[in-house]
């Protein structure tokens, strides 16, 4: 069965429930549709990102009290209380999300674990908010006069809300922001060196959370026409994140299969564990916690790919290959493009780049090689912009790169690969591709929920497809990159590298781990695309591999410059020999 | 031929698609040094570092007539198998002498004396006399050579059997590299087994008794480390000629 | 205020202080041997005072139940990951399981032969340090190498359950103990209850004990050493699963400890484990979770300002506290450079 034949049944049954079904499980799934909402959010966060919030039950609450007090106490609409709780949202997540991202790790969970609690205390403590018991009299929200009073007609606007809200994170989720936020999780060197800033990015994507979970509790509102502080404790951010981690990461549906989940499991163990225990109490979380333990120790991709090995995933038509971006100019043949000039890198005391200099002219392929330890990499980090020079000078077409972060120095035109190799491994290989051409979209994230960008989409995807076309891997393009080989994933790499339009290609160890015939086939490419006019430099340590490949070598011992020049000449020097056999 | 103390057969080590370690088989010999010598990226840190446990691989591994393939890192140390890793892997922010200390943890919790345990580190002392003049100082301040002479020192401590040394030359000067190797050559005559594992093939091979040249994961060559010394074939492998 | 309202507010907030002290200092400790954010810390403080509650009411403590499901979970876990090494699953039972198991006998037989006081509290701290490599064993360990955040998940889903389970064996009432001391001293116009001094002291006495246990003793090391470098560690033979246990070990030794001391200040519930520690993580994240004199600093402050937010605005003394969190962050971003996380 086709996946789109599915949503359609879904959303037909959906249609369909309220007139069949007793009262009692309309109201079961109302709450589904706004738990869906929040788990939604958290499915991006947590599952895509790579970033986690304990706190959305805060943010349902924020939602949720916004548009009570204003309505009840300032006569407000509900739409116009809507966007002001979106706004108020917006700028919390805005404020927590710049303050704790930016360092990295684990800072944002344990901030929403504070904001959650201080908001729960908040709601309680502050009068006006009625304390533990409340405010009652939300007023219902009305379309052109027509007020939604009666919970089936709800229904249908929580339903209505909760397939939009899926229909835009499925949209962003394949677009140029949604491929880096996928990227995310990959490590922050990758995405920065097709220029996303990870830091934002995650931000962004928390923020969006935030919003749905706003949105969530401006319904829950509307819906109850009551509120108090019990829903929005922290006790409920853990049964929404367990509803995430059920979901699982692998399609914006496992939201809805969380909730749906989470909350027939809860209304059956309400039911039937105080019956166990002779006692009342809250003793579901007890099974919700078990859970979400043997979940993540044995399932963390949570449980729908177990449902998605039915559904066959849909065979998308390849992308027409085109040109159509914009290009840089490229430097005429023995121009100079990268000029390393004394470059020193110290760590503490050690020196591992001891003033090193040396030089690649346009067209031309260059092997930067050495014995293990010889400081190869160290120098490979100090032109890509993931380390920073201590001194000297490194300059890419006459701009001086010691200072630049990566995503700057990739804007200038210099494309890298990764030794080991960061391919986001769930997504096809022409979506990887497509990310290496980032910074040559425009489209943000509201665009792209919205669907707005096919002109943006399609130029990229024909981008990723011309490349891939080059290199000679265009059958793969809708294969998962993880299920490729390793020597297929390295030139996978290269085209994402190509896709970014770059004047000098970086590759760092690319024969590493290969075959001996895919090494040769490697070679070929490199020879292929110095013909075509792209300037190279390699660092690698198979001399073998760089032998027939380069225009020149320099060769790297104790962090110094041993040697340099016609890889023959290099090759038969004593104190190359010396450096690699050992005295 | 004495006994086999370590032997390795059909060894394969994987990470996710890239096979490091094809199909390897060796033996060190009780009292021996055996080399892997080979270029960077050979799969020689790999071979050395799944034959102590800390990689998953498959294929067999016997020491000491017991089969011990799968086991804890922790009890190949019990067992008497110690690795000196290419990263040193010393506690930088510990002292030196916390750092011997902790080379005799699993003796100690085996019920062994302290004494017992001084009188190791004196001659931990005897074949490094600069550590002991560097007791009190963190490790993680120590020059290249005396971090080398240092997590050597830790793992003899543990009064191994067979001593793994991975690329004891690694970013030293060749001063230095000969006196640690000539200090394990003095070791063998004690009854130490080692298996060497070193890019500097002429230093390694002028050490050990018994050579095996790796390959992109595989064994290309072995033999008495005297022959392997002037094989026009190990310098091919080194050089990349043809 | 006058002097003597803000002295008492001082020795208040420095009672409390030092008892989230000895949290931040557990926090800390588990995380750098670990990686573990271990937000349960709380409920090995809340578990000793219901205990020893129980006992002085001449009840049975819930303990003997909860120390029951822990080690049968935590053996089950054994015989489930070792049912082929039969020598290998009972030494691993006897690490994770068994002090868990003689423990509830323990408490069950302190109950029944009616042994006095020193004895209910040996019990108790015995009983809530041996929940520590159960918890370790059950939840963590399993996933030992796993990323942060999913350990954190856990970490939440364990204090969940753990709570869920003290509601279940301790009941909803709250309890408190009797105090050690009802001396008090008075210095000019201030007085100072016996109770704090105690606190204080004792407190003192465990931060010297930690910092001579680490400085001094080979398992002290053996856990540095695997905070520092867990690969060196495992070469040396100190397995990370040893590590894993003994730091809980200490963490629930900790938390029993900071249970003595709140015990008799606060009345606290089955789920107040969680505000306790919380404030002691609040502590904690000011040191970064890697620095033991700030983190222990950090602590301390937040008592203070909890003390002295509960004279000015008492009713938003938990928001103050919890709020706190955000400028603590700010700071730290200013103050840490970006690291890879990989």
């Amino acid at each position: 069965m086709k996946p789109r034949v599915l949503v359609a049944i879904v959303v037909a049954l959906v249609a369909a429930a309220p007139l069949v079904a007793p009262p009692f499980y309309v109201t079961l799934l109302n709450y589904i549709g706004l738990y869906s909402l929040v788990a939604l959010g958290l499915v991006l966060l947590t599952g895509v990102a790579g970033q986690t919030s304990f706190g959305q039950a805060a943010f349902v609450g924020l939602g949720a009290y916004t548009t009570a007090v204003l309505t009840t106490q300032y006569g407000m609409s509900p739409w116009v209380t809507l966007v002001i709780a979106l706004a108020i949202t917006l700028v919390i997540g805005y404020i927590l999300g710049i303050i704790t991202l930016s360092m990295g790790g684990h800072y944002l969970p344990l901030a929403t674990i504070a904001w959650g609690m201080s908001l729960y205390f908040l709601m309680g403590t502050i009068e006006s908010f009625g304390g533990f018991t409340g405010i009652t009299g939300v007023p219902p929200v009305s379309f052109f006069g027509m007020a939604l009073t009666q919970e089936s007609h709800f229904y249908y606007f929580i339903w209505l809300v909760t397939l939009l809200a899926l229909w835009c994170v499925a949209n962003l989720l394949d677009s140029r922001p949604g491929r880096a936020i996928r990227a995310l999780k990959q490590g922050t060197t990758m995405v920065e060196a097709f220029g996303v800033h990870p830091g934002r990015m995650k931000t962004a994507v928390f923020i969006l959370a935030a919003l749905l979970a706003c949105l969530s509790g401006w319904l829950y509102a509307h819906l109850q026409r009551f509120v108090n502080p019990t829903p929005f404790g922290i006790n409920q951010g853990i049964e929404y994140l367990f509803m995430a981690v059920v979901g699982g990461a692998v399609s914006v549906w496992g939201a809805v299969l969380g909730a749906t989940l989470v909350t027939l499991l809860k209304t059956w163990l309400q039911d039937l564990l105080p019956k166990l225990l002779g006692e009342a109490g809250q003793f579901e979380i007890i099974v919700f916690g078990v859970l979400l333990v043997i979940l993540l120790q044995h399932a963390r991709e949570g449980l729908m790919p177990f449902l998605q090995r039915f559904v066959p995933s849909p065979k998308r038509a390849l992308p027409e290959a085109g040109d159509r971006l914009q290009h840089r100019s490229m430097p005429a043949a023995g121009e100079p493009v990268l000029e390393v000039n004394k470059a020193r890198k110290t760590f503490g005391g050690l020196v591992a780049v001891n003033d090193v200099s040396f030089d690649v002219k346009a067209r031309e392929v260059v092997g930067l090689i050495g014995p293990n330890g010889a400081g190869k990499s160290t120098c490979f980090n100090l032109i890509s912009g993931a380390l920073d020079a201590t001194a000297g000078s490194i300059r890419f077409m006459g701009q001086e790169l010691t200072k630049a972060s990566a995503s700057a120095i990739s804007r200038m035109g210099l494309g890298r690969t990764f030794q080991h190799v960061k391919l986001v491994a769930t997504m096809t290989v022409v979506e990887n591709v497509a990310l290496g051409a980032y910074l040559r979209g425009t489209k943000g994230i509201v665009a792209s929920a919205l669907k707005l960008n096919r002109a943006d989409e399609a130029a990229a995807l024909a981008e990723a497809m011309r490349q891939l076309q080059r290199v000679g891997l265009a059958e793969h393009a809708h294969d998962p990159a993880g299920s490729l080989p390793l020597g297929k994933q390295r030139v996978v790499e290269i085209a994402r590298a190509l896709a970014a339009d770059p004047i000098l290609l970086l590759l760092d160890e690319p024969a590493a781990g290969l075959r001996y015939a895919e090494k040769q086939q490697l070679a070929q490419l490199i020879k292929t695309l110095k013909g075509e006019g792209m300037t190279v430099l390699l660092v690698e340590h198979d001399m073998d591999f760089v032998m027939g490949l380069v225009d020149r070598l320099v060769v790297l011992n104790f962090g110094q410059k041993l040697a340099q020049g016609l890889p023959e000449a290099v090759q038969a020097d004593p104190a190359v020999r010396e450096a690699y056999l050992g005295v | 031929m004495s006994e086999v103390l370590l032997e390795v057969s059909d060894l394969h080590v994987a990470y996710g698609q890239v096979e490091a370690v094809r199909g390897v088989s060796l033996a060190v010999p009780s009292g021996k040094i055996a080399t892997v010598i080979g270029p960077n990226g050979a799969g020689k840190t790999t071979l050395l570092s799944a034959v102590m446990g800390l990689l998953p691989a498959s294929g067999r591994v016997r020491f000491a007539g017991e089969n011990i393939t799968g086991r804890d890192t922790e009890a190949l140390v019990r067992m008497g198998m110690s690795l000196v890793p290419e990263k040193r892997e010393l506690f930088a922010d510990m002292t030196v002498l916390e750092n011997l200390e902790l080379g005799g943890f699993s003796r100690r919790r085996a019920g062994e004396s302290r004494a017992a345990l001084s009188n190791t580190m004196e001659e931990v002392f005897a074949l490094f006399p600069r550590l002991k003049e560097r007791l009190p100082q963190l490790a993680g301040t120590l020059s290249g050579g005396e971090r080398q002479m240092l997590a050597v020192g830790r793992a003899l401590i543990g009064k191994p059997r067979l001593l793994l040394l991975d690329e004891p030359s690694l970013g030293l000067a060749p001063l230095i590299t000969r006196d640690i190797l000539a200090t394990i050559s003095r070791l063998r005559a004690t009854g130490l087994s080692v298996l060497l594992v070193e890019q500097n093939a002429r230093a390694a091979l002028q050490t050990a008794d018994y050579g095996y040249v790796l390959e992109t994961g595989e064994l290309s060559l072995e033999g008495p480390a005297d022959d392997l010394l002037h094989d026009e074939r190990v310098i091919a492998t080194y050089l990349g000629k043809r | 205020m006058d002097v003597s309202i803000a002295a008492l507010l001082t020795q208040d907030g420095l009672t409390n202080g030092a008892i989230y002290c000895l949290i931040a200092l557990a926090l800390v400790l588990v995380f750098a041997v670990t990686r573990v954010i271990f937000v349960p810390q709380g409920e090995f403080v809340a578990f000793t005072v219901l205990t020893l509650a129980a006992f002085e009411q001449k009840q049975l403590p819930g303990t003997v139940w909860l120390s029951l499901a822990l080690g049968v979970a935590a053996a089950s876990a054994d015989i489930v990951a070792h049912r082929r090494e039969p020598g290998r699953m009972l030494r691993a039972i006897a690490g994770s399981a068994v002090p868990c198991l003689l423990s509830a006998l323990l408490v069950w037989g302190v109950f029944a032969t009616g042994a006095g006081w020193a004895f209910q509290v040996i019990a108790t701290v015995v009983a809530v340090m041996a929940m520590g490599p159960a918890v370790y064993r059950v939840a963590f360990q399993p996933i030992a190498t796993a990323p942060v955040l999913t350990l954190l998940i856990v970490s939440v889903a364990v204090h969940f359950v753990l709570t869920g389970l003290g509601l279940l064996f301790f009941g909803a009432e709250g309890a408190r103990i009797s105090p050690f001391t009802t001396v008090s001293f008075t210095f000019g116009s201030i007085n100072v209850s016996g109770q704090s001094l105690l606190v204080y002291a004792f407190t003192a006495g465990l931060v010297i004990a930690m910092a001579v246990f680490f400085k001094v003793t080979l398992f002290g090391k053996a856990l540095r050493a695997t905070a520092a470098n867990r690969t060196g560690a495992r070469l040396v033979g100190v397995s990370p699963n040893f590590a894993g246990r003994l730091c809980f070990t200490l963490a629930a030794a900790i938390g029993a400890a900071s249970g003595l001391l709140i015990g008799p200040i606060t009345t606290v519930y089955y789920d107040s484990g969680f505000l306790v520690g919380l404030k002691g993580f609040v502590g904690a994240i000011v040191g970064g979770l890697a620095s033991y004199p700030i983190a222990a600093a950090g602590a301390i402050f937040v008592g203070l300002v909890e003390a002295f937010s509960s004279f000015w605005a008492s009713a938003y003394k938990e928001v103050i506290v919890f709020t706190l969190i955000l400028p603590v962050l700010l700071w730290r971003s200013f103050n840490t450079t970006h690291h890879e996380e990989e």
